[in-house]
């Protein structure tokens, strides 16, 4: 049984530290719960899409995408073209979302058709191409708009006339436009969830065979019910996740993710993923079109990213045009890499996890770091490095094992 | 004709083509847009010599088999503590830009055979966990930079903790490169000592390069099975080419802070790894295959087009940057170049 444990943890490392950084941090920064978990939500509705995108191409043998970039600066141009033609609210957003869907695929095809040509190497392939597709992109929006390019909305245009502004505020146009149609207090959510918890490992108890009665769905179906019972008697919780709202649609389109990332592995299209992402050249010889299946697990991964992106900045309400897309790739990298995921499987439980650590993490670093050494600049500081290192690390081990077992393999 | 154009085409490769046609272009429409020549030609020696060291970093990285050094980051860092204990003890001229180069040497060293250690344990991902190690080691000295004992009043902040983001070289060792023995010749200001010093590290690179361990770990590098059928210890000579690597990246940024006037701390050195990379493969190198001669003039390349790129882009298109754009997109394209060779070379 401790061997199990310890083995359990060696193989989630990153994640326990995280999770010990996690607490930590809660305690240094002595925020309040009301307030970072009002952030995380927010955060979490935010972010986990973009996230969700990732896992696609990580089981098709692609590695980390950090192509999502490229996704996102076509639903930046869906919203700049929104913002453009005065179109606001909600309608203004699903125009956006429908304008990135074609330039997103463009877009995957052929950072699909990159990807096939560096095989072995497509993580810093595309990271590369991120770059470089950011340089494009900068070109088209600092010195082809308002020149080239005819821009109707003067507002969002420099001062000189051409070139895009440096912030656009979303502000009236379509910030909030998602979040606001339905919000409901976390209270009801976190019921709703539990109740379908209780509902379906009870189902799945009575269901099975009487001999093969699993421990952990009746263990897991009591702690539902008195997990309802807990957040509905304790008053402070009570109190605690009433006042907190959460934007159900927001929450709904995540949840459709998440059932479509499942969902695609029941079809053929996810089994020749599987298949690709396990051996590829097994793959081949057994007829499956490689680099047809490669592009299409980019191109999805991109659609939902540029989907993603927009989502993201409705929230924000401030298009940065220079800068939005350029961390996008490198936190949700990280965040789905402190769920547990590696660099060949991940899950969307690995996503909702990581998110979760990830975002407590940077709500609280700066609190923590006024605290700890009167300085918040090295909570900041801290957690671009803990960003950065938790790639590092990851990578390297992940490496390092497939390094180790290839050499087990030829002894 | 053709035929024989074609296996030069070939060998010189589409991409490098391309740039040379568009820095040839570049030089001709200078000449007719009436810029000063003589000090674009002045400003181009001196960020090829600025930068020309710390190209010939990625040579042993490349040679010895790790790939590109995305970490070259590593190296600068060791540098810039070099240097900012020279200015901590208060040295001025040659000898504190000895001094820097003497400190940072050793420290190179050892956080080279550790970023070597490392490396041989991931082979086949070198290029991705030596990016991330890179940033990883910049925003971790982000950290340091605002905790290390220092307590000279030109390295910190007059109010409140950490060092300046940028600290000056003026009164210290400020362009004492570029203007040793300097002269001019039709106008055109020749900055003899930072060439002599670019010439003189590109020579010991290639007479290392031509020792017996020089060759070796060339062996280890273009054919790994090959060298340790003939006993040679390849984890050996990847690490003595990252420790090559990280200690000339050392010395190249302290040779580039005193042409440029500042030591840029926090995140200045994040992406200097990059423009490295893309210069030595603008030169020819791949990702198994480089030399000298790549470094030279790979560096020339590069720092042209971009000395001479932004006033011509800006008498052109009068909005600023476009020079900047222009620099990220050509130099991630020809590193993605690259990057597409390797691929084939599996197969």
């Amino acid at each position: 049984m401790i061997n199990k444990l310890k083995k359990f943890i060696f193989n989630n490392s990153v994640t326990f530290v995280f999770l010990v950084l996690c607490i930590l941090g809660i305690i240094l920064s002595g925020q309040s719960a009301n307030f970072i978990l009002g952030e995380l939500v927010t955060r979490i509705s935010r972010n986990l899409f973009l996230v969700l995108a990732l896992i696609i191409p990580v089981l098709a043998g692609m590695g980390l995408n950090f192509g999502i970039v490229i996704g996102a600066m076509a639903g930046q141009i869906g919203i700049i073209a929104v913002v453009n033609w005065g179109i606001g609210g909600l309608k203004g957003l699903i125009i956006a979302v429908l304008l990135s869907t074609p330039l997103s695929l463009i877009f995957g095809y052929l950072t699909g058709k990159l990807l096939n040509k560096t095989k072995g190497q497509e993580m810093i392939s595309s990271m590369i191409l991120g770059f470089f597709a950011n340089g494009l992109y900068q070109l088209l929006f600092l010195f082809l708009a308002g020149t080239l390019i005819p821009i109707k909305n003067k507002t969002i245009l420099l001062s000189s006339g051409v070139g895009i502004k440096n912030t656009i505020d979303l502000n009236g146009v379509i910030k909030y436009s998602l979040d606001n149609i339905v919000k409901i207090p976390l209270l009801y959510f976190i019921t709703f969830i539990l109740a379908l918890v209780f509902l379906y490992t009870a189902i799945k108890f009575i269901s099975s065979k009487k001999t093969n009665k699993s421990q952990t769905h009746i263990i897991i179906s009591v702690l539902s019910i008195v997990g309802i019972i807990i957040i509905f008697v304790i008053p402070s919780l009570n109190d605690l996740l009433v006042s907190i709202y959460i934007p159900i649609v927001t929450f709904i389109l995540i949840g459709l993710v998440c059932v479509f990332n499942t969902f695609l592995f029941k079809t053929k299209l996810g089994q020749d993923l599987r298949a690709i992402g396990q051996d590829l050249k097994v793959s081949n010889a057994s007829g499956i079109n490689v680099n047809k299946t490669r592009i299409i697990a980019i191109i999805i991964s991109t659609i939902l990213a540029g989907w993603g992106q927009i989502f993201f900045l409705q929230n924000i309400g401030t298009l940065n045009t220079c800068g939005s897309h350029e961390q996008v790739g490198m936190f949700a990298i990280a965040a789905l890499l402190i769920g547990g995921a590696s660099v060949s499987k991940a899950t969307n439980g690995q996503a909702i996890l990581g998110v979760i650590l990830f975002h407590i993490l940077f709500i609280v670093s700066p609190m923590a770091g006024k605290n700890l050494f009167n300085n918040p600049q090295i909570g900041e500081y801290f957690r671009v490095f803990v960003a950065y290192g938790v790639i590092g690390l990851s990578l390297g081990l992940h490496a390092w094992k497939k390094f180790a077992s290839s050499k087990k393999a030829i002894k | 004709m053709k035929a024989k154009l074609k296996p030069l085409i070939n060998s010189m490769g589409v991409p490098r083509l391309i740039i040379l046609s568009f820095f040839l272009v570049l030089c001709v429409s200078a000449i007719i847009l009436g810029l000063p020549i003589d000090m674009l030609i002045s400003d181009t020696l001196v960020r090829f010599g600025m930068n020309g060291i710390l190209v010939i970093a990625m040579v042993p990285a490349i040679l010895c088999g790790i790939g590109l050094n995305f970490g070259l980051p590593l190296g600068i860092l060791c540098g810039i503590v070099g240097g900012l204990i020279s200015i901590e003890l208060n040295l001025t001229g040659f000898t504190a830009f000895l001094v820097s180069i003497i400190i940072a040497i050793p420290l190179s060293l050892i956080v080279g055979y550790l970023f070597g250690l490392l490396l041989n344990k991931v082979k086949g991902s070198e290029m991705m966990v030596s990016t991330y190690v890179g940033f990883s080691a910049v925003s971790l000295m982000c950290i340091g930079w605002l905790l290390l004992p220092f307590n000279s009043a030109e390295l910190k902040w007059p109010i409140g903790t950490g060092l300046r983001t940028t600290i000056s070289l003026t009164n210290r060792y400020d362009k004492i490169l570029d203007s040793f023995l300097s002269f001019k010749v039709l106008g055109v200001t020749i900055p003899t000592g930072l060439i002599l010093m670019f010439l003189l590290c590109a020579l010991i690179m290639f007479l290392i390069l031509r020792t017996k361990s020089g060759i070796m770990m060339k062996t280890a590098g273009s054919n790994p099975r090959f060298a340790k059928a003939n006993g040679i210890n390849i984890d050996k000579y990847r690490i003595i080419g990252t420790v090559l690597s990280t200690a000339f990246g050392a010395i190249g940024i302290i040779v580039y802070s005193q042409s440029y006037g500042f030591y840029q701390l926090y995140q200045a050195p994040m992406m200097m790894g990059f423009a490295a990379v893309a210069a030595i493969l603008i030169g020819g190198a791949s990702t198994n295959n480089a030399k000298i001669s790549h470094v030279l003039i790979g560096t020339f390349l590069f720092q042209g087009l971009l000395t001479i790129g932004l006033p011509v882009a800006n008498k052109i298109v009068v909005e600023g940057n476009l020079s900047e754009v222009i620099r990220i997109i050509i130099s991630n394209g020809i590193i993605l170049y690259a990057l597409t060779k390797v691929g084939s070379d599996d197969k």
